[in-house]
């Protein structure tokens, strides 16, 4: 029992000890890269959608060619090693948008590949974005079926 | 005007995305998760429809912005086609771009090599 004690306290003084050490974010630096670069992402699909929408398409198509022009190029740009890049300086402002869901998609897929293209690229593919997939997919059955069941 | 509405409020969502990775210990995989869902749960009791009408392409990109259109194309297929539309909906609005994902990572991942860290 005591010894049980004696062990709690010393992961506590050790817990105190890292958060000591462990470095303080720079959080107003942090956040004013992620406020630009994810301003700057965003405004590039703004542009995108401009075009599309020029061309004629409707809202929800032109939409949708968007975000798949965007992921195009967050896994084009990971490939070339230049995303990786920016997400050390940009942090969120590069996660956030679809462009580095698509990062996430590309960077441990390449990283396994020599485990093979099943287990290495198809598997790895969705090591960020399978729990991405599970929980908005469930979020949005769960959401339609409580709309169903309490709004009609 | 919309290039800067886009640019304010896609950046403001990145921060708060910044803020939780500075603040607590989640990591990006977490925070991709948590944005989808929230982005969902606002979708569904109608508060991020005005942001995507004020923000564009700002609240839209974000991961915030497929939960959105999970949400969204749930709810609107319940309108027409009753239950069933809970379980097509919300992926049929977002098919376009989950299959775009797989396809061009898997292709980026074919073609390139990952880089060497320095």
């Amino acid at each position: 029992m005591k010894k049980q004690i004696t062990r709690i306290s010393k992961e506590k003084e050790y817990e105190e000890y890292v958060n000591k050490k462990v470095p303080k974010p720079a959080y107003l630096k942090n956040s004013l890269w992620a406020f630009l670069v994810g301003g700057i992402i965003c405004t590039i699909a703004q542009f995108i959608l401009n075009i599309l929408r020029n061309s004629g398409l409707n809202k929800t198509d032109a939409n949708t060619v968007t975000v798949i022009i965007m992921v195009f190029l967050g896994a084009f740009l990971t490939g070339l090693g230049i995303y990786d890049k920016i997400t050390q300086k940009a942090g969120a402002g590069a996660i956030v948008p679809i462009s580095g869901f698509a990062n996430s998609i590309v960077s441990p897929a390449m990283e396994f590949k020599r485990e093979g293209y099943v287990l290495g690229i198809g598997a790895k593919l969705f090591s960020v974005a399978g729990p991405v997939l599970v929980y908005g997919f469930g979020s949005s059955v769960i959401l339609g079926l409580l709309y169903y069941f309490f709004t009609r | 005007m919309d290039y800067i509405k886009a640019f304010v409020i896609g950046g403001l969502i990145c921060v708060i995305g910044q803020l939780l990775m500075d603040g607590t210990k989640l990591t990006p995989a977490h925070i991709l998760v948590a944005f989808v869902t929230s982005g969902a749960i606002l979708g569904a009791l109608g508060i991020y429809e005005p942001i995507v009408e004020f923000g564009g392409t700002g609240a839209t990109i974000p991961l915030t912005g497929f939960g959105y259109s999970l949400a969204k194309g749930a709810i609107d297929s319940v309108k027409k086609a009753g239950i069933l539309g809970a379980f097509t909906g919300g992926i049929e609005s977002t098919a376009g771009g989950v299959a775009a994902a797989v396809v061009f990572g898997y292709i980026m991942a074919v073609i390139f090599n990952p880089k060497s860290k320095k």
